[in-house]
């Protein structure tokens, strides 16, 4: 199979959807004619016709008022909302009604929408077309929250993603676009972590591109002969406690290396998750995650601002001496 | 003064100040263009040539009392607000000289001292933001709020929330709607109903469209929709039409323009046609050309002393209390 890159992931799973299911439809901004700002959606268009791909006008609140209420009649939309930063504009129906339906409705009637969203720092892109908005909505009941680190999960993930029939909040991180890999045609699993490299000295948990910040990290750390096991949550909403807890039960320490900010972002409830459920297997837990900071421009500010394998690896030296 | 021209330029002497200003405009942003080109200019930038005259006729009738709320293309805003350019250019090249430390970069640029409270990265932000501003500044310096969007803009709730709240509450809001053509890639024409216009009209707030190529014309009808405001009268809008030269963003090529569209447009030129105008009425050629020399050799100047600048300290990124 010949690797595609990340991107290319994210568009074929969109064709295979399409393609797969009538009710399934897809718009947004610059998405159609132009393919996307970031080059995920080219062809779709021209392949699936106005009717089912899309531009829209740059009207967040119509964007996502329009996946809720087709999701509810039958249609299973996919929505781009451009940069993760925009979900703000984005967020009442997908909080406000979306995520509740399924509730309210007495599971009566679900509400099978996809938001994609472009997410991320590293780019200098400054503090208002970088940040990392899953702990925004990390106490939304109802929603979940989908922040793949490869190729094959891009894919098969969103697969999942879109035939789920519950609101999915779908992450792209704008420095993994171009990252390659193999992907096939499978629907993946939401909710499941993956175990991306056996340890025994520590558990590393992440997501998205620290997960090959932390690959690294642990590739040098076995120099050190510190012993680290990966960990890629895969879903932030709801968490794999499971896959953590028996990885920690093995480590006794755990580390999760989040790039978001540290207060209230969601390192903090797998720390709270473990510590409630496996305090006795545990001699060390903490976080490493962003400053409580907006996220700065200039190169220098932006690099002391993002947690990268450098800084993973002389964290875990210090912890565990 | 040839025969055939009328007097438009009600203040020679002003409109050579303007002149000056479209030019440091234009070359500052090719300026950045080329930086970007370079490596030293980061992540994206939205460049402004083109529609020079839009912030150039607006600011020249602003006052020390009004607050300016710009767009993530804020660059021109910044500059005829009497931003530092040497600071401005330094906050693209990511410098502790920048005017906002490096923190900001080319999308958030902010100066409240030069009456800039914000360049807003959000469509539709800066009409929000220079509502509440014309809401303080009723009560405060008697100012007016000023808010710099595009076409695409027009289509976020913002618009409607902000035009109504401000019409009610009778805010000295001035509204300038940049109509470029395109939001990114896509023709205003594709995404909105209806006249631009209609939207305020429909609040009973005054409307113009006009020629946003033209500077004098764009001060004219800025004047007229400011005395409204200043009044007393709530808040009054100008839509502007002009034309990006460039990309919506580095990474765009502008396939998406029709064939000779931009030819068409440069060939009205906003800074040509202020400099025919000016030496139309007697502005002396020579001076024009001392003053193309002057902002030439300033940019230059610009471009080594930013270069040279030094980049702030990574520890200053997390020196922060929330
Ligand atoms: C709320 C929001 N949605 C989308 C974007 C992405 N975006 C940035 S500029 C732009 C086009 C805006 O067009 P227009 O208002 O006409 O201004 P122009 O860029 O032409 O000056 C878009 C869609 C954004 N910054 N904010
Ligand atoms: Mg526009």
């Amino acid at each position: 199979m010949a690797p595609i890159a990340f991107r290319t992931a994210v568009r074929d799973a969109l064709d295979e959807e399409l393609a797969a299911d009538e009710r399934v439809i897809f718009f947004g901004e610059d998405v159609g004619l132009a393919g996307g700002v970031f080059a995920t959606t080219t062809g779709l268009y021209e392949k699936y016709g106005a009717e089912r791909v899309f531009d829209t006008p740059i009207s967040e609140l119509a964007l996502a008022g329009a996946a809720f209420g087709s999701a509810v009649n039958g249609l299973r939309p996919v929505i781009e909302i451009m940069f993760g930063d925009f979900l703000t504009l984005a967020m009442d129906m997908l909080v406000n009604q979306a995520s509740k339906y399924w509730f309210l409705t007495q599971e009566q009637i679900s509400v099978p929408l996809v938001i994609r969203s472009v997410v991320g720092a590293g780019g200098r892109f400054g503090a208002i077309h970088s940040q990392m908005p899953a702990s925004w909505f990390m106490g939304v009941p109802g929603l979940k929250i989908v922040a793949p680190s490869t190729p094959a999960d891009a894919k098969a993930l969103l697969k999942a993603a879109v035939r789920d029939d519950n609101p999915v909040l779908f992450f792209e991180h704008k420095r993994l676009y171009g990252l390659e890999g193999e992907a096939n045609g499978e629907v993946g699993r939401l909710g499941e972590a993956a175990v991306l490299r056996d340890g025994s000295d520590v558990t590393l948990v992440t997501a998205m591109k620290g997960v090959h910040d932390a690959l690294e990290a642990a590739e040098r750390l076995e120099q050190d002969q510190i012993s680290v096991e990966v960990i890629d949550l895969r879903t932030l909403r709801p968490i794999d406690t499971e896959t953590v807890l028996a990885s920690v039960r093995k480590t006794s320490r755990l580390v999760v290396v989040e790039e978001g900010p540290l207060t209230g972002g969601w390192g903090g409830e797998v720390l709270a998750r473990i510590t409630e459920q496996g305090l006795g297997y545990l001699d060390d837990a903490w976080r490493l995650a962003t400053p409580n900071t907006p996220i700065p421009y200039s190169p220098p500010l932006e690099d002391a601002f993002l947690p990268g394998p450098e800084q993973i690896v002389s964290d875990i030296r210090r912890r565990l001496r | 003064m040839s025969e055939t021209s009328t007097r438009v330029l009600d203040d020679l002497e002003l409109y050579g100040v303007i002149y000056r200003q479209m030019l440091l405009i234009r070359g500052f942003e090719d300026l950045v263009q080329s930086l970007f080109l370079k490596g030293e200019v980061y992540g994206t930038t939205h460049l402004y040539s083109g529609q020079e005259a839009v912030a150039t006729g607006v600011a020249s009738l602003l006052e020390g009392r009004d607050r300016v709320a710009a767009t993530y293309r804020g660059h021109g805003h910044a500059l005829a607000l009497g931003v530092d350019p040497q600071a401005l250019l330094d906050e693209m090249l990511g410098r502790a000289t920048g005017v906002n430390g490096g923190r900001a970069g080319s999308m958030n640029v902010t100066s409240p001292a030069d009456r800039l409270i914000g360049s807003f990265g959000i469509v539709g932000g800066s009409i929000a933001a220079a509502t509440g501003a014309a809401l303080a500044l009723k009560r405060t310096t008697g100012g007016i709020g000023v808010a710099y969007f595009g076409d695409g803009a027009m289509n976020q709730g913002y618009v409607f929330e902000c035009l109504n709240f401000a019409q009610v509450l009778k805010l000295p809001l001035l509204l300038v709607c940049e109509n470029n053509r395109y939001g990114e890639y896509t023709p205003f024409e594709a995404v909105t109903a209806g006249e631009i216009r209609g939207r305020p009209e429909s609040m009973g707030v005054p409307a113009e469209t006009v020629d946003g190529m033209s500077v004098w014309t764009v001060r004219a009808a800025a004047a007229r929709a400011i005395a409204h405001v200043r009044a007393g009268n709530g808040p009054a809008f100008v839509e502007a039409l002009t034309y990006r030269y460039v990309g919506h963003s580095r990474s765009d090529p502008g396939a998406y323009r029709p064939e000779g569209e931009l030819a068409e447009w440069r060939a009205r030129d906003p800074i040509v046609l202020l400099r025919t105008q000016l030496e139309d009425e007697g502005f002396a050629g020579s001076a024009l050309a001392a003053v193309e020399q002057e902002v030439s050799d300033q940019l230059e100047q610009m471009r080594e002393r930013g270069l040279a600048a030094p980049f702030p300290s990574g520890l200053t990124a997390t020196e922060f209390k929330d």
